[in-house]
Formats: structure tokens, sequence, C-alpha cells
């Protein structure tokens, strides 16, 4: 089985220079893998450092140390050390991510917003904006907000959008930071389903979940933050 | 006029040195045809906007075998061309003329006479403001820099702008010319309809700005194209009627009000090319009703 | 993307007498990358676009700048004419206050169409077409098209700015402060339009802000500047959510949050 994604020996501390060059650490040691089709989720109390991590992952926050390996059409790019053109083709082809919140772009429709990452991988516009509504229609959005900018909808619809703008490319590797936190148990089921597919399709997913039932129904493997945290090993 | 009058003052009024000056200038502007030469402007004894600029060039080529003639809007008889007629006759005594074709050297205001111009006379033009590009370009350095750099798009903004105001380039005098593929032109304030002479025209073309402190020129045999778009090509002004005095066609009319009534008339603008047609015989319809009237 | 950045910039320095504009900034630009410069006023950001840009002769270092026909030139080696032809078809350079950057008393349409004129069209409805077509795409009506834009509101100016920059389809476009001096709502607009147009025709482009919420949505990578330094780069998302020099964590976490 191809492993996708290595992390090996990451430390991450973050330095508050407002604060008197207060350093912070947040974790040392990282050493994990993700297998292709395979979930695993980050496990710890809250605190502990798993967004930080996916962040990392994602070149979203520098790391101290260490290596982030990422397969990268068909060699393997560094991410730790690579430059901001490298994190953006990695992000774009290989490296999709879910986050909690979504940074709504005044003016653009929610449609749009998930069409966006097939557009920039240069599907054509009829169909990424096919592909975007049936993400939508699957995730239960309704039909007329399809057309309007997500800033003004409920935490639930926004994350909808998210999820849809994640899920819609067949990026070999997928990061969720809480898909499920404000959703029904309808929509939490569809967002299981299609984790599920994923998984299907040999991508190498790597995930929060807070909700109980949806970590133990999409976990292959729960990896413990805790054991990276320096406080601990302190 | 005697030669003790002369005394008071050099041949054509300005003094060698500053003649020679201005022939360089000239030299230079016609070794590149409508480059705008600068040239130390002397005082002259008439305001700046009556032709100081045109006077200077005339005095610094005329010599005593020449014959002048001088028109203002194409006439020989009205106060600019009277005053620099006689100022010649004054400094230079020279041979002074109203008929073109026995000119050698004729200083204008606004207007080519209507006659052919031939190999060996020069045309002086009073220019008020030389740079074409100035209404659009107020800083002297851009203007520099785009004549050197041939940038010439900003001429063409100003005819985009009469197009999208009036539905055709409504520009119809001071119209600019590009000469021999290089340098765009302001011909000084002549009807458009002028423009076409300029091209290829046997005689030497001079152009004097006194206040601006330019010369420029159009030597004899250059190319002097119309600036145009290919969907609104260069036109000249035509008009209804011939001339009312000696009923010419394709000529520059100007009107004339007859009365307070409504009454008017088109007559020539170049007065000794109408008078020379009524010499011959040619008569308009103001001219028929004139003589069955008496 | 292809293989070779558009702009090279080697240790670029500008000094005024024995003060320092910028100093020693060296980076790289790619094809469709858009790279903001953050900084407040002072930091020496205007004054690096303006080198960069041909506006200012820096003291030393260079500024390669790769040709439609791929060959890499150094800037100050370029002719005059050479430069400001590429300045008014292959560049583009938006100014914070739109009057600096547009014929204030001449029509939308022909402040639109100068670029297609200075580069020889010569067909006056054709000309008039694609300035009607950019004046739609920055979302000016069309029957404004005859209008002078001092009648414009500050937004509309600066849009007719963008457009007439963008209409000779330029690979490189320099801003300065684009949305400096608009109200929160038209420079909300003025964003996404902005964005929307970069993302559409592929533009490379430098954006000097000191806003950095102009930096986040335009930008894909960043540069902070101090005293003439940069003091730290990265990817956009990076430096704003991770910034790891003082400046740059005082920059954040000034941000007023609403």
């Amino acid at each position: 089985m191809p492993t996708p994604l290595v992390v090996s020996e990451v430390a991450k501390s973050f330095t508050m220079h407002l604060r008197d060059g207060l350093r912070l650490p947040v974790v040392s040691n990282v050493a994990f893998s993700v297998k292709a089709g395979e979930c695993v989720v980050l496990g710890g109390p809250s605190g502990i450092g798993k967004s930080s991590l996916l962040k990392m992952v994602y070149g979203n926050y520098a790391v101290d140390s260490g290596q982030i390996l990422i397969e990268h059409e068909g060699r393997v790019v560094d991410l730790a050390g690579a430059d901001p053109r490298t994190i953006l083709a990695v992000r774009r082809a290989t490296l999709g991510y879910v986050s909690q919140f979504l940074r709504t772009v005044p003016r653009v429709a929610a449609v749009d917003v998930v069409a966006e990452p097939l557009l920039a991988r240069g599907v054509a516009p009829a169909e990424a904006r096919d592909a975007a509504e049936a993400m939508l229609d699957r995730l239960n959005l309704p039909r007329e907000l399809w057309q309007l900018p997500p800033a003004t909808f409920s935490g639930g619809e926004q994350q909808r959008v998210n999820i849809a703008r994640g899920f819609i490319t067949d990026h070999r590797i997928l990061l969720l930071d809480e898909p499920t936190a404000s959703l029904d148990a309808t929509n939490r089921a569809v967002v299981v389903a299609m984790i599920a597919e994923k998984k299907a399709a040999g991508v190498a997913l790597l995930g929060i979940f807070h909700d109980e039932d949806v970590r133990a129904k999409v976990a292959d493997r729960i990896v413990d933050v805790s054991a990276f945290s320096p406080r601990k090993a302190a | 006029m005697t030669t003790a009058d002369l005394a008071t003052y050099n041949f054509a009024y300005l003094d060698e040195q500053t003649k020679r000056m201005i022939r360089r200038a000239i030299l230079k502007a016609i070794a590149i045809p409508g480059y705008q030469v600068p040239f130390a402007s002397r005082e002259m004894p008439m305001p700046y906007g009556w032709g100081t600029g045109g006077v200077q060039v005339t005095a610094a080529i005329l010599g005593p075998k020449d014959v002048l003639k001088v028109i203002d809007q194409g006439a020989d008889d009205t106060t600019n061309a009277v005053s620099i007629r006689a100022f010649f006759q004054k400094v230079a005594n020279v041979a002074v003329t109203t008929k073109t074709r026995a000119a050698t050297i004729i200083q204008t205001r606004h207007r080519i006479p209507e006659e052919k111009l031939t190999s060996g006379q020069t045309l002086v033009y009073q220019v008020p403001i030389p740079e074409p590009l100035r209404f659009l370009e107020p800083r002297e350095t851009e203007t520099r820099k785009m004549h050197a750099l041939e940038e010439y798009g900003l001429m063409h903004v100003k005819l985009y702008e009469d197009i999208a105001r009036n539905g055709h380039i409504a520009t119809t005098y001071a119209y600019p010319v590009k000469v021999e593929g290089r340098y765009v032109m302001d011909p000084s304030p002549t009807p458009k309809f002028d423009n076409p002479k300029m091209h290829m025209s046997e005689a030497l073309q001079l152009f004097g700005a006194g206040r601006e402190k330019r010369i420029y020129a159009v030597p004899p045999y250059t190319e002097v194209v119309s600036l145009d778009f290919e969907d609104h090509p260069f036109e000249i002004q035509t008009f209804d009627k011939p001339c009312a005095l000696c009923g010419a066609q394709d000529v520059y009319l100007d009107e004339v009000v007859l009365d307070d009534r409504g009454g008017r008339m088109f007559v020539c603008s170049d007065t000794d090319h109408c008078e020379q047609r009524c010499a011959s015989g040619h008569r308009g319809h103001l001219a028929h009703d004139k003589e069955a009237a008496e | 993307m292809t293989d070779a950045p558009l702009l090279k910039v080697r240790d670029i320095s500008k000094f005024y007498g024995a003060r320092i504009g910028c100093r020693n900034v060296s980076f790289d630009l790619w094809p469709g990358e858009v790279l903001a410069v953050v900084g407040e006023s002072g930091s020496g950001k205007t004054t690096l676009l303006n080198c960069l840009a041909t506006r200012l002769m820096p003291t030393s270092g260079s500024v390669e700048y790769r040709m439609r026909d791929g060959t890499m030139r150094d800037l100050a080696r370029m002719s005059e004419a050479e430069r400001r032809f590429l300045m008014r078809t292959d560049w583009g350079f938006v100014h914070q206050n739109p009057a600096d950057g547009l014929r204030m008393a001449v029509s939308a349409g022909a402040n639109v169409g100068e670029r297609l004129m200075a580069v020889g069209e010569r067909h006056y409805g054709n000309i008039r077409e694609t300035a009607g077509d950019w004046l739609g795409r920055v979302e000016i009506s069309a029957d404004r098209i005859d209008d002078q834009p001092r009648a414009f509101s500050g937004g509309m100016r600066q849009r007719l700015q963008i457009a007439r920059n963008l209409v000779t389809s330029p690979r490189l476009v320099f801003m300065d402060e684009p949305t400096g001096g608009l109200d929160v709502s038209v420079q909300a607009r003025l964003l996404d339009l902005l964005r929307g147009l970069v993302q559409d025709l592929g533009l490379s482009a430098i954006v000097v802000t000191h806003d950095l919420a102009v930096a986040r949505l335009l930008s894909h990578r960043m540069m902070v500047m101090k005293d003439g330094l940069v003091i730290e780069q990265g990817l956009t998302d990076r430096v704003l959510d991770d910034p790891r020099e003082a400046y740059t964590q005082l920059l954040v976490s000034s941000i007023l949050q609403v």
C-alpha cells in the first residue's frame, strides 16, 4: 500500500515576541504516516496541538524542524522546507483541506466557491459547476442558496459549502478539521459516507473529529497527539 | 524711403548674429522634418500673437532680391498682413507683392494660398502653439520624450474624443499631421482644407513660433499625412456653393455677413486668387447681380 | 505555469542620500503569481515597487524581466523606448490615486482605448467596442463610456484605471495601495473584482499594501518590510497565520476584529 503522507521528527513552537519572546512549545518528535485508503484521526485532549499539527501538514504553519513528506505527482516533496510556489502546487493537485470555518470572499456565489478548486486544476467551467451543484445537492444545501455568497449563511450551511469544496476534487491526501462539528445527524451521515468513498478511492485522510460517533465510523487508526506534547515529555 | 532711414536698422531689422542663429535653427529643422527646434526668440516690435515667430524666420531668410507677400487668413489687406508687409518694406526695403506667383517668400497666418506653390518659393507660417500634444499633455519634458520615442497614441486619443462627442472628427483647423512618417506636427491653425497642399509641396515650408521659441520645417517634396482612423478617414471641408464673387469651386470660402437680416455670402478666403479669377473673367452669382444692377 | 520566473530581482537597494529606501531585496516572481508587499508607511515598500517598475533607478542591484519571446532582459540596460513600450503593453501600473493613472479630462472610453491606440490600433469602431467590453468587465455601465472620470466616484475611477491597464493583456501588473482611500464596501467590491481578473487572466502582480486583508485575499505570497528591509516572507496564509518575526506578529495582532 502506498504511503502518500509521512511526518517525521517534526517539532514546532510559537515564539510570542509581543510577550517578551515567550516560547510556547507545541509538539516535538512528531512521527506518523498515512497510507492510501486509510483515515487516520488525530486524538488527544483539546489544546494539545491537533489543529496546529494539521495546519503544519497543510503548510499553513511553519515547522521548526523535521520533515513532512508528501507524494506529489510521482515524486516526494518535503513540505516543511518547500518554497511557497511548491506548496501551492501541492495544494492544487495533491493536498486538500477542509477547515473548520469558511473564509468567505465577498460576492462569490456558493456554487462558485465549491467549483473553484476544479477550475484551478483546469476543469471546464460548465463541468466544474455541474460537479459543484451535485455536491451541494448531496449535502442538502437548499437550492435557493447556491447562487448567494455564503457570508450570510448559518454555521452549518457554511460548513457544508466548505465540505463540498474540499471533497469535490480527487486530491490524493485530504485533511479534515472537524468537518462535522456543526452538522445535523442527516448531514453527518452524508459526510461519513463521503469519507468512506474517499477511502475506497484510495485517498489518504488525516482528520480531527470530536464527535465520537463519527470518529468511530471513519477512523482506521488514532494517533494520540499528546504523545508528541513536549509538556508531557518534560 | 531714403537710405538715411535704413541706416537706423540692420537689414531686415535683426542683427546678423541673430539671423545666423535663426538660420542654424532653420537648417536643423529642414534636416529633421517636423521636429521642433528650439531657438532664442527675440523681442520684436510687435506683440506676441502677431506673428513674431514668422517675422523672425522671414527676417533671417530675406535677401534684397526677394519679393515678399504677406497674408492673414488668406487676405493681403487685413491689419496683420498690412503691418508686417510695411515692416519689411521699411526695414529691408524689399519688393512686395500680393500675387502668389510673383512672391519668393510668403509669410502666412492661418492659410496656404490656393494657387499651387512652386519650387523656389518659401512659405513661412506664424505659429501660436507649436506642440500638437500640448492640450493633452501639459508637461514639456513629457511631450519631448513622446516625440523622441515616437509615442503618438495620445494624438489619436484626441481624434477619438472628437468622434465620441460629435460622431465625426470635428477638428477643423490645426489638424495634426505626420511628417515623412516620423514626427507628428501641428500645421499651425490653418484649416484642415489646406492639409493636402502641404503633402509633397514643391515649396519649402517653415514654421516659426515666437513666444514658444520653436522653429520647424517641411522641406520640399516631403510626405505629410493627416492623422485619422480607418473607419473615419481624413476629409477636408466642402462647400455647397461656389465663391459668390469669382464662382470658384474647390477653394476655401469665408462667410461674410451682408446685413442684419440674415443675409450672407461665401467668398474666397484667398483674396489674390479671387482677384486673379475675376480679372480673367470668372463671375460668381453676386458679381452677376452687381453687374446686372449696374 | 512555466518553468522560468517572469521577474528576477537581485539585491535591489535604493538610497536617498544617506537614508535607506530599501536594501538588498531579492526574489523571483513566477507567471500567475501575486506577491503582496506589506509594511507601514515609510517601510520602503513603495520605493521597492517603483524600483521594480523602472519608475525609480535603484542605487544597486538588478531586475530582470522575461520578455514575451522568452529572453531575460535587464531592465536597467534597456533603452528608454523599450522600457516605455513595455510599460504600456506588457505591464500595468495601478496608482493609489486614480487621478495619477488616468487622464481626467478625457472620456472613459478614450482612457481605456489609449493603450490600444498607442500600439497602433487605428479602427475607431474596434477601439470603442473593446473599451466598452472592458468597462463592462470592471462593472462600469456602458452609458458612461463618454463621460470623463472627473464625473466618477472614487471606486469607479479606480475600476476605470484597472480597465485602462488591463486592456492590452499585460503579463505583469504593479499595484500601489489599490484600495487605499476607498470606503470599505467599495474596497470589498474592488478587491473581489481584482481577484477575479487576476485569476481569469493569469496575471502576475506585485501589490503594495498596508492592509493585510488585501494581501490575504489577493496574494499567494507576501513579503513584510520594515525600515527598508524584507524581514519575513513566505506563503501568504503562513505569514499571516503563523508570523515568526516580532514586527509581523505586531502587524497581525493589530488588525481590528469586527
